[in-house]
């Protein structure tokens, strides 16, 4: 369990966790839950890679930046569905539709 | 005076009537009295100068003067117009004429026309005829002759219709116009033949290229019978003497000055002018269509009762007398019959103009306007009521009849002693002299029968015969001095012979020989007028004195009936009272037939050529352009370019199907655009 390839399938794991989530919830947090899962599939990317590749630290770098990029984005996004929810009553990303023609 | 101040007048004369032509026809109706005052003035200055001309003339009394000034009209190349003036005695008297007249014209018409609707523009129209006849005179080339000639068929025509809102009147200005156009295509006709055989249209050059033999001939002969086909129409010559007593429509003083005096004078000076150049056949030709004319015309004259008929047909008999003096060679005899009958004619007419008037204004008192104030069977015993008019008229008809003391004798003397001394050379034409004596007879028939019916006998309408006054001042003054004119001494000064027509006109116009080879020289001419001058003389008093006593013994006498002669003679008198039927007969054979040709060429043109011919390409470009817009619009435009749109827009909206506005859709097929790319990475 000491080799990149297993941190890779996690990682990959994760990620196809997230994008199903993203894709087919309707639930505003749930698809922000999902963005998350994917962020950090690419947080142990990174760092994965940082620790086998044979490379400085950068990586893990890397992953902090990625971490508060996430909280900012998480933080906003909440606000939109905060927002959406006092327009609208509800969460159902289906029903956000205004502007289609 | 020297030649450049007599070109400097002769150009003041040519212009001031043009000028006032130009005012009156624009501003005329709103100046003063509608502007008359310009037409006289204008014509009064013309008058002075040709006085001024005049005068100079009998000073130097130099008959050989000329004197000529040109300028470059054309040029082109080898083709050069010169127009300009040509001024001899010929000219001067001319001009003299003219302008005597046109005055005496427009202070007559001053109170002839009073309350004329077109008032002005007649007066304008007088000043275009002035201009285009003294332009007429003073042409040194057939060119400017030529332009003039049609000027002065326009104002005829425009004069004749003054009075247009008349059928009658209309119809006479167009039959003057396009009788006169009949003749006119015949002058054109011998300009060119002259233009093309001598190159030049000078006078002086033409006479000269015909002296060197440049033109000799039948061309000759038909180049001269060309040109004198133009004063066979303007002087209203046999066949084309159908215009000029339907000319009679327009105003009276009208008709003295152009259909008496000087308009149809206007074919006898271009025949005196051309004299040198027309070979004997031509002027035999000449000759006889003027004799001709003077005895058919005088027989019209004598059933006539319109009293300007009369003088109309005696206008036409007398241009014969001075074309047939053209033909026999005795031109100046012919020119100065011109000059005599102007005045003793316009005499005439004015007379004939004061007897109407008197006539139209009693007429117009007792309100009816039936009766025609011009026939004289409803004249008579005027005499005492117009005694002016009465003896100026009386006058100059002693002067048209010949008898001696006044001017006509002398002049009709000179003619007819030329015609029998032509005869006495050429026995075989001896119809020619019998021509000028019988219509000199039937000449002072007709004439005192006028003056007879007139004024003598009992008034035949009493109640408008006591309206009947003598004509205001301005309408016997001119009477008063063209009667005057007709005397003898005015012609004969400085000798006082009232027999003979040796004065100063003669001397100061002397015969010039004709230019053609072989013809008989000026001299020989006058010789045998003088040798035949007696006995002409005796039977021109003969003849004339038996018109007047048969006049008289008709009318005044009635020992002889008119009437019981007409019945006797009932075949003539329905002839001559018809104008032996030349309009009918001309209407019959010669515009009915041309109609139905102008008819049936109309009928080829419109409904073969045009129905079938023209209308069928319309048809079928009507029908290409059927289908080709068909073509254009439901195949081209809405199959390709509409088809294109639509086949875009099908495109489009099937293509709008995927934007469902959800963002997993959007991801979902972000996905499978990865997953496919990877699936294609991998391979």
């Amino acid at each position: 369990m000491d080799n990149l390839q297993t941190y890779l399938y996690i990682s990959a794991i994760l990620f196809s966790l997230g994008l199903y989530g993203v894709i087919t919830r309707r639930n505003g947090i749930a698809v922000l839950m999902g963005v998350e899962l994917i962020l950090n599939s690419a947080n142990i990317n990174f760092v994965a890679f940082a620790r086998f590749g044979g490379m400085n630290f950068s990586g893990q770098v890397f992953a902090l930046f990625v971490i508060i990029m996430a909280a900012a984005e998480a933080a906003v996004a909440l606000a939109i569905i905060i927002n959406v929810f006092n327009n609208l009553d509800t969460v159902n990303i289906d029903d956000a539709r205004e502007l289609k023609l | 005076m020297t030649g450049d101040m007599l070109i400097n007048y002769a150009l003041g004369i040519l212009f001031f009537p043009l000028i006032s032509f130009i005012v009156l026809i624009f501003v005329g109706k709103r100046l003063p009295r509608q502007g008359d005052i310009i037409g006289i003035g204008t014509i009064i200055l013309t008058l002075i100068l040709s006085l001024a001309m005049f005068g100079s003339m009998l000073l130097s009394h130099d008959p050989g003067f000329r004197h000529e000034a040109s300028f470059t009209w054309m040029d082109l190349g080898d083709f050069e117009i010169r127009l300009g003036f040509l001024i001899d005695n010929i000219t001067i008297i001319m001009l003299l004429v003219v302008s005597l007249i046109s005055t005496m014209t427009h202070i007559f018409s001053t109170k002839y026309m009073e309350g004329d609707i077109r008032y002005s523009r007649y007066f304008a129209y007088l000043g275009l005829f002035t201009f285009s006849m003294n332009g007429i005179v003073l042409a040194n080339n057939l060119v400017s002759l030529y332009i003039f000639w049609e000027l002065v068929g326009v104002s005829s025509y425009l004069l004749i219709g003054h009075w247009f809102e008349k059928d009658s009147a209309a119809d006479a200005s167009k039959k003057a116009f396009l009788t006169n156009r009949v003749g006119d295509i015949g002058f054109f006709i011998g300009l060119m033949l002259v233009f093309t055989a001598l190159g030049t249209f000078n006078y002086a050059e033409v006479f000269e290229g015909v002296a060197k033999g440049a033109m000799s001939g039948t061309l000759l002969t038909l180049a001269g019978i060309g040109l004198f086909m133009g004063a066979v129409g303007k002087s209203s010559q046999f066949p084309l003497h159908i215009w000029l007593p339907d000319a009679m429509e327009g105003p009276t003083p009208v008709s003295a000055l152009m259909h008496a005096a000087t308009m149809v004078a206007a074919g006898v000076y271009l025949s005196v002018r051309l004299f040198p150049l027309f070979t004997p056949e031509a002027l035999l030709f000449i000759a006889y269509i003027g004799g001709f004319t003077a005895i058919f015309a005088a027989t019209i004259a004598i059933t006539q009762n319109d009293i300007k008929k009369v003088l109309a047909y005696s206008t036409i008999s007398q241009l014969g007398y001075m074309i047939l003096a053209v033909g026999t060679g005795a031109y100046v005899a012919g020119f100065f019959h011109l000059v005599t009958h102007a005045m003793f004619k316009a005499c005439l007419f004015y007379g004939s103009g004061s007897v109407i008037h008197a006539m139209h204004h009693a007429l117009h008192n007792l309100k009816d306007h039936d009766t025609d104030p011009q026939d004289m069977r409803n004249m008579g015993g005027f005499k005492s009521k117009m005694p002016i008019t009465y003896w100026t008229m009386l006058v100059a008809t002693l002067a048209i009849s010949g008898v001696p003391l006044f001017s006509g004798f002398l002049s009709k003397d000179a003619i007819l002693a030329g015609t029998l001394s032509f005869a006495s050379h050429h026995p075989q034409h001896f119809l020619l002299p019998v021509f000028g004596f019988s219509a000199a007879l039937i000449t002072a028939f007709y004439m005192f029968r006028l003056i007879f019916m007139t004024f003598h006998n009992q008034p035949k309408l009493p109640n408008v015969y006591s309206d009947i006054h003598e004509s205001p001042k301005p309408m016997v003054f001119p009477l008063i001095l063209l009667s005057s004119l007709s005397v003898f001494i005015f012609y004969t000064l400085p000798y006082f012979n009232p027999l003979s027509d040796h004065g100063w006109f003669m001397e100061l116009i002397k015969a010039k020989d004709s230019m053609v080879p072989g013809s008989p020289s000026a001299h020989d001419i006058a010789e045998g007028m003088h040798h035949s001058h007696t006995l002409t003389m005796i039977l021109s008093i003969l003849v004339a004195s038996l018109g007047i006593l048969l006049s008289w013994s008709v009318y005044i006498k009635n020992s002889v009936s008119a009437d019981t002669w007409s019945k006797r003679l009932d075949l003539y008198y329905n002839l001559s009272l018809n104008k032996y039927y030349f309009d009918e007969n001309y209407n019959k054979y010669l515009y009915q037939p041309f109609l139905r040709l102008a008819n049936r060429v109309s009928y080829i043109d419109w409904d073969l050529y045009d129905k079938y011919f023209i209308n069928g390409f319309g048809h079928i470009t009507k029908w290409l352009s059927i289908v080709t817009g068909r073509t254009d619009y439901d195949g081209l435009d809405q199959t390709i370019v509409d088809g294109i749109g639509r086949s875009m827009g099908k495109v489009g909206s099937s293509l709008k199907e995927i934007q469902t506005g959800r963002l997993q859709n959007y991801m979902l097929f972000a996905l499978f655009g990865v997953i496919i790319i990877i699936i294609f990475q991998s391979f």
